[in-house]
């Protein structure tokens, strides 16, 4: 054996060199030619000074290797050329010593120094290489060697060598396990990379070391979440499964509210109550909002999304691990996405889908309704490898209910005609099961496995007479035929277990077929001593049964067959014949036990479960390789449940570096110095070239629209901050800090679109409160004052740029005296910015009531709006603007749009949702005709396009506003952006709470409409403050910006009420919160549209949780 | 993760082992081949082998047996995949994959395996990357290799596991550029014995042969994309853009590669362009059977279906069979009892058919249930389910290439139960 495949490889190498002396095999003289004699030829060949020579020893000494040859021998030969020139002979040298370093541990550290003379090289690759080969020798004495090279090459500066590092760190875990903590604060320096070339790698490296170090993940949990889908595929596996563990620790069960109530529906709904399903939607929605609320963490979700698009990956394996997520992690709502993916597996290789079918069984079971619509799929073909198929049976038989059983059962009978034994004998337990599960197909299914018992093959006959049995076992007493036809196979049938089967059944209910038992047991006594043991005890068990019930007519066969057990071969069978004689004979000296001998065999027995083997499954990993052993593997890290209390979730946020926090502080004073009138185009952009971060382009709106709307309020701040500078400077720190997290995670989060609103700073608010009492001397102001978020860009539009001209005072008295001309109609009235970043004094709350009353009459002359409803449209109350990405740079080519809700009432039609477009050129040529086409809106819903950009210089930016009607809802507007060259499709989703605009009334009226709305438009929360949201401002601040509503006086201290109506519809929505003892608040939406209504809900008890 | 190879013939030599950590004794081997002989087919050898220390996972495919090692936890399907993208990667080395060729290149063979893993973890699997690191053997380099001494190990450094396409070469050059797509369908079906579809869906996938120089972008969109029900994509193409706009945009692979795998989604309903007439009765009294099948276009969509081939598994009671086909040739053969006419064209005016008797052993009653017969077919220029590309551009180059889009539907698994 050892020559002759030797010869086949060397053919191509040594006979071509045309050196008869080196052609001989090496190799084949092994086993006989004498050791020191062994390899000579090899050796000469290495120490010759021709490359060509040392390569082709180089080439036969691997071929030995790969065969599994020794070739250990010939290490100091080859070890000598580890610094060969040729590229080829030294990486074949690598690959030898690799492989025989560890045995050779002295003679491997000659080697040592060329590697650590590769770690030095200035070509990256050579860096990576040098290090990958050194950290894969096993030699524990250079382990200060590799560590240090890890930690090196963990700063390098190409991620190239920093994966290679990261890479080489289990390998050192697994040569020294002391070196953890040193190997820890390495991988935790690794885990802050932003490369997606070293995330797999790293976490790879985690997952070995210390995957019980969860807390090394928080801040990096975003960052990889958004990396994720740009890793190398098996990367992605590691991550994902990481990942899942993860967030079962940190988030709170999805389900753990609808459990219940699903569970319930999916029950009746499976014994098909038709009127379950008619259930008002309205009432529903009504029961959810009752239940204590769940709101899913941001983080939570930012997983489940940027995950999903991976089920599409080409690797199966990658389209397994998000299976495992969405099944342990999402929603149920949610998890029926994966079914379609994992379907598309089976047409894989068969070891695939062996695994995959071992998941979709799990699954199966929990989320029938998952994989229901795909029930064809799991057909069966007669090319199937037998293990396939009875994976697909049990799949098919979990997925079995009242609808679609027929078609199954139907199915069921072609495979019962299967060339395939074992298959059937599967089928007929499958079938078994379907008749317990589903009691209206029992008795079809009874008389089936009844036709089944004239089979001729005998296997079948059996495998139904077992089913049989215990199916019969649930209902006896209406099928003494059976028992009888089963009684007369005992003649014919051979199988043990069958026959046991039938004598228990038999015995059990001798009662029922009190003819046919003595005579069974007449035939069975006659044939006793050529039983199997099983049968043997039956036969026994059944002369018992009926001693006690009918001993008249078979005492002397009882006596016959326990005479003849006495002597059996068997002990077993012995000891039952004695025990038994004893229990059921009467004689003086049996004790009391006899008595009760009737109680102890005819009991009633509880019929058996038939059970799927894949249940209870799920408590390890879905796609772990425990699952599919049903046993804990080596190395399996349990997936821990899901948490009672979340664990804090601000451990994910992710500092600020020092810069942006100076770059503020400087921004805030340049801004106060500047003149009142200042021109805030100008100014926006000497702000943004101030920027240097072209990222972060949603920051720089934001600041520089603060500065912009500066201009208009100075005045005003000028003197409070006089008056309290104490306290604004205590507001602008935490100004300062809120900014920062915002931003960060603006900067981190690139697209999370449906990211929580970001929490606005409380300055911005108070400036609201504070606004509206300044105005005692200028009401007006307190009409118009625009959202604060204005930024500077917009005024860059023709629209708002005569909202520039107004911000003075004095503009403002003209125009509330002469309502304006332009056809923008009383929207216009919300054009004045305010500054929303200089941070004024907070005021107390309870004066603004008489502020408003006084206003609503002089804004009341002021409505130009159709709208004949008492409350006036309020231009929106400010907060922080939170952007949204509608096309991201590397989508766009270079172009970058991102999106804002102004809360602007859009000029030109009222029922329209001001969106405000921001969009920079990244690429370096000019980009033109930049404009809406096609929209392709939902049914009512309405688009106004922005008008054309002419041209986009490179590294501009512009920004426009468009209007869209939602309709009152939070679908989607999709539409193409064009450019003279690409169209981009994009979509733009808003927040519930953006599809509204404030309105102002007062105490009376807000009561009055709240008393109109109740009942099913009233929706109740109970809900926890959080410390540091349980002061006034905290909470309007909180409420306003996750939705775009306006504040209604109130006398109560401990209550606030908002009010709004939807943009298109107008309906009113009022919100009331109530403050109680302790953290606990009540939280009350009146509204006649429902859905806006629970939806809103949600998104203020989300902001207010943070 | 894995721990080592083992590379197994049919006969259960062990011709190949590869050890990324410490040596691992093939004795380890042991437990499969006891697996092995437990099972009564090769297919059937679970992939997943529990032993005392290690676990075995194992794949088989052109007739060996991959077997992996592994020690601890790890998901079944990532040693799986990898497993099957090694025999790839072979294919795609040496054109075909078998224990000859593995046997004549080891050398190439290790030092590949070697590149594709790291410790256990994958590192390069993109063929390309591989290519780029060790050469494929050629007719010709084996002959400059052994004129010149040079060597198959690429001596530029592997630049591509740093480049963001990782898929894909620098510096590619084409006298000729030419970008060609595949779109092969494939019909799933079951028809059962009356001629009624059970079950038919059409699983699709575009393959490309693209050899373009330079990096060039290319957009390929359908007139129909909607029927794409459910899309696996190659790591080339970009999702956002699928997602918004239903067009592939992507920088192709250098060379061969499969760009999309599709689903049409079930509600469409699936033309079948066969039936299957078939008679086949066995009789309990004599040891003779009937024996007949005609094979006719339906739904063709006026093009000829070509290349058929009816295979079909006999009971094993069958000891042989006297058939007559109308056209074509059929083998039957006794050992395996498996029964395969090759058909070729179908001419719809004199429909193929074979007939004849099969005789039984004697003695034992007539098998249970008829053969279920097996139905390969193709039909050029024709994609069943109407999926149509629309165009395809090219960004990022400035040369015209040449495109070409060919369409094919072919049956998958296609059985007819009788």
């Amino acid at each position: 054996m050892a020559a002759s495949p030797a010869y086949g490889e060397e053919k191509g190498g040594s006979s071509s060199l045309g050196e008869p002396e080196y052609g001989h095999d090496p190799a084949s003289g092994g086993i006989f030619s004498s050791d020191y004699k062994r390899h000579d030829d090899l050796k000469e060949m290495l120490d010759s000074n021709k490359d060509s020579l040392k390569l082709e020893a180089m080439k036969r000494i691997v071929a030995m290797i790969a065969r599994g040859k020794n070739a250990s021998d010939l290490f100091p030969a080859v070890v000598k050329n580890v610094a060969c020139k040729n590229i080829e002979v030294k990486k074949l040298v690598y690959v030898y010593l690799v492989r025989y370093a560890e045995e050779q541990q002295d003679l491997a550290l000659l080697s040592i120094s060329t590697f650590q003379r590769g770690l030095k090289d200035p070509n990256q690759l050579i860096r990576a290489s040098a290090l990958r080969v050194l950290s894969s020798i096993r030699v524990p004495i250079i382990v200060p060697i590799m560590m240090l090279a890890i930690k090196e090459a963990a700063s390098d500066m190409s991620p190239y060598v920093r994966k290679t590092a990261a890479h080489a760190i289990p390998k050192l875990y697994s040569l020294d396990s002391d070196q953890k903590d040193q190997l820890i604060e390495v991988i935790e320096k690794l885990l802050a990379d932003k490369t997606t070339l070293v995330a797999g790698s790293v976490v790879m490296a985690f997952e070995e070391v210390c995957p019980e170090r969860i807390d090394l993940i928080h801040k990096n949990y975003r960052k990889l979440c958004n990396l994720l889908i740009d890793v190398e595929e098996w990367g992605q596996v590691v991550i994902i499964n990481m990942l899942t563990r993860y967030a079962r620790t940190q988030f709170l069960s999805p389900n753990q509210n609808q459990e219940s109530l699903l569970e319930e529906n999916a029950e009746k709904a499976f014994y098909g109550s038709e009127e379950e399903d008619a259930k008002d939607a309205k009432a529903e929605a009504a029961s959810l909002a009752k239940r204590k609320p769940y709101v899913m963490d941001p983080d939570h979700r930012l997983l489940l999304r940027n995950t999903k698009p991976l089920l599409q990956s080409r690797n199966a394996a990658v389209v397994m691990a998000v299976a495992q997520l969405y099944f342990h992690l999402a929603p149920k709502a949610e998890v029926g996405v994966i079914a379609k993916a994992l379907v598309r597996l089976l047409r894989s290789h068969s070891e695939v889908q062996y695994v995959v079918l071992q998941n979709v069984a799990t699954m199966s079971i929990k989320r029938r309704g998952m994989f229901e619509p795909y029930l064809k799929s799991f057909y069966i073909r007669s090319t199937d490898p037998t293990q396939i198929k009875i994976l697909k049976l049990e799949v098919l038989t979990n997925l079995a209910n009242e609808t679609n059983i027929s078609t199954i059962l139907r199915e069921f009978q072609t495979y019962i005609r299967s060339m395939d034994k074992d298959f059937v004998a599967a089928t007929i337990q499958a079938i078994g099961r379907c008749a317990t599960n589903i009691g209206k197909v029992r008795d079809t299914c009874l008389n089936g496995l009844v036709q089944l018992l004239s089979n001729r093959d005998e296997l079948v006959v059996a495998e139904s007479v077992v089913v049989i049995k215990k199916l019969l076992q649930m209902q006896p007493a209406q099928h003494s035929e059976i028992i009888k036809h089963m009684a007369k196979l005992t003649d014919n049938i051979q199988v043990p277990m069958a026959r046991a089967s039938i004598l228990w059944l038999i015995g059990e209910y001798c009662e029922h077929v009190p003819k046919i038992a003595p005579d069974v047991l007449r035939k069975m006594a006659k044939s006793f001593t050529n039983e199997e043991d099983i049968v043997k005890l039956q036969v026994i068990n059944l002369a018992a049964k009926l001693y006690l019930t009918n001993s008249k007519q078979s005492k002397l066969l009882t006596q016959y067959v326990l005479n003849l057990a006495k002597y059996d071969q068997n002990y077993d069978i012995r000891d039952r014949a004695r025990f038994i004689r004893q229990l059921i004979v009467p004689t003086e000296k049996s004790g009391a036990l006899n008595k009760y001998a009737k109680k102890l065999f005819l009991a009633q027995k509880p019929a058996p479960v038939l059970e799927s083997s894949f249940k209870d499954r799920d408590h390890f990993q879905l796609g772990s390789l425990s699952h599919l052993l049903n046993a804990k593997a080596v190395g399996y890290q349990e997936l821990p449940d899901w948490p009672d209390e979340a664990p804090d979730p601000s451990v994910r946020n992710v500092e600020v570096p020092e810069w942006t926090k100076c770059t503020i502080r400087e921004k805030r004073k340049e801004k106060v110095e500047k003149p009142f009138y200042s021109d805030s185009e100008g100014e926006s952009g000497a702000t943004e070239s101030a920027d240097s971060e072209p990222e972060s382009g949603s920051e720089e709106s934001g600041s520089s629209s603060s500065s912009g709307s500066s201009s208009s309020g100075s005045e005003e701040e000028e003197e409070e901050e006089e008056e309290e500078e104490e306290h604004s400077e205590e507001q602008s720190e935490d100004k300062e800090e809120e900014e920062e997290k915002r931003l960060k995670r603006k900067e981190k989060e690139g697209s999370r679109k449906a990211a929580p609103r970001s929490v606005g700073s409380p300055s911005e608010e108070e400036e609201e409160e504070e606004g509206a009492k300044k105005s005692k001397k200028k009401k007006a102001l307190q009409g118009r004052k625009g959202r604060a978020e204005t930024s500077s860009e917009e005024a860059s539009t023709s629209e708002s740029s005569s909202s520039g001209s107004d911000s003075g005072s004095e503009a403002e008295t003209k125009r509330r005296k002469a309502p304006p001309s332009s056809k923008a109609g009383p929207k216009e009235i919300s054009l004045l910015d305010l500054d929303d970043f200089t941070p004024p004094p907070p005021q107390p709350i309870p004066s603004s009531s008489i502020v408003s009353t006084s206003l609503v009459t002089d804004l009341e002359g002021l409505t130009l709006t159709d709208t004949s409803l008492t409350p006036t449209l309020l231009s929106p109350a400010f907060g922080t603007v939170k952007t949204y990405e509608l096309l991201h740079r590397m989508a766009g080519e270079g172009l970058a749009v991102e999106y804002c809700f102004s809360r602007r009432p859009f000029p030109g039609d009222p029922h329209m949702v001001a969106v405000q477009i921001q969009i920079s050129n990244n690429t370096d040529a000019e980009v033109k005709n930049l404009r809406v086409s096609e929209p392709k809106p939902l049914s009512g819903m309405r688009i106004q396009e922005f008008p054309e950009i002419e041209s986009l210089a490179p590294g501009d930016t512009a920004s426009v506003v468009m209007g869209i009607d939602f309709c009152d809802s939070t679908q989607a507007a999709n539409f193409q952006l064009c450019t003279h060259t690409r169209h981009f499709y994009v979509s733009i989703q808003p927040p519930v709470g953006e599809l509204m605009a404030p309105v102002f009334m007062s105490e009376n009226e807000f009561k009055k409409e709240q008393g109109k709305l109740t009942g099913m438009s009233e929706i109740t929360e109970k809900l926890t403050l959080p410390e540091k949201c349980r002061s006034d401002h905290a909470i309007v601040q909180q409420v306003t910006s996750a939705a775009n509503v306006g504040r209604v006086p109130c006398g109560a201290s401990n209550e606030y009420r908002f009010a709004a109506k939807t943009v298109t519809s107008g309906s009113l929505v009022l919100i009331t919160l109530e403050r109680r003892e302790g953290g606990a608040a009540q939280l009350t939406i009146n509204s006649e549209k429902m859905v806006i209504g629970t939806m809103l809900v949600k998104d203020i008890s989300q902001a207010l949780a943070q | 993760m894995i721990h080592s190879l083992f590379l197994i013939n049919a006969a259960g030599d062990i011709f190949l082992e590869k050890h990324w950590k410490s040596v691992v004794s093939r004795s380890v081997c042991d437990y499969f081949f006891e697996a092995q002989e437990r099972a009564s087919e090769a297919e059937n050898v679970p992939p997943v082998i529990p032993t005392p220390h290690h676990y075995l996972l194992s794949v088989y495919r052109h007739k060996i047996f991959f077997v992996a090692v592994i020690q601890s936890e790890v998901p079944p399907l990532f040693v799986i995949e990898f497993l099957h993208r090694v025999v790839d990667t072979f294919q795609d080395y040496f054109g075909v994959c078998s224990e000859v060729i593995i046997k004549d290149n080891v050398v190439v063979v290790y030092e590949v395996l070697e590149e594709m893993l790291d410790n256990g973890f994958p590192l390069a699997t993109e063929s390309n990357i591989l290519k780029e690191l060790i050469k494929p053997p050629t007719i010709l380099r084996t002959v400059v290799n052994t004129i010149t001494g040079s060597t198959n190990v690429g001596d530029q450094l592997p630049t591509g596991q740093l480049s963001v396409v990782p898929w894909r070469r620098t510096g590619v050059k084409y006298t000729n550029n030419e970008a060609y797509f595949d779109v092969i369908e494939e019909i799933d079906a079951i028809i059962d014995k009356s001629g009624s579809t059970i079950t038919a869906e059409i699983q699709g996938v575009i393959d490309a042969c693209v050899k373009l120089t330079g990096m060039p972008d290319l957009t390929l969109s359908f007139m129909n994309p909607r029927l794409l029900d459910d899309v696996s994509f190659h790591p080339c193409v970009r999702f956002k853009r699928w997602e918004s706009e239903r067009i592939l945009s992507f920088i192709p692979p250098d060379g061969n590669f499969r760009l999309l795998s599709y689903h049409v989604s079930a509600q469409n309903l699936v033309a079948i362009p066969v039936y299957v007439k078939h008679n086949i009765s066995f009789r309990d009294s004599s040891s003779l059977g009937r024996f007949e099948i005609t094979v006719g276009p339906k739904q063709t969509m006026g093009k000829t279906v070509e290349g058929v081939m009816v295979t079909s598994q006999m009971p094993k009671s069958v000891l042989n069979m006297t058939l007559t086909p109308s056209q074509g040739t059929h083998v039957f053969d006794p050992v395996t009892k498996l029964l395969s006419w090759d058909v070729g064209k179908i001419n719809p005016q004199k429909l193929p058919s074979l007939k004849g008797s099969v005789s039984l052993q004697a003695g034992t009653s007539k098998p249970d249930e008829n053969p279920t017969i097996n139905l390969q077919f193709k039909i050029q220029q024709l994609a069943i389910s109407g999926l149509k590309v629309n165009r395809l551009d090219m960004y990022g180059e400035k040369y015209k290439p040449f495109k070409g889009i060919k369409y094919m539907t072919k049956a998958g698994k296609f059985q007819v139960r009788t």
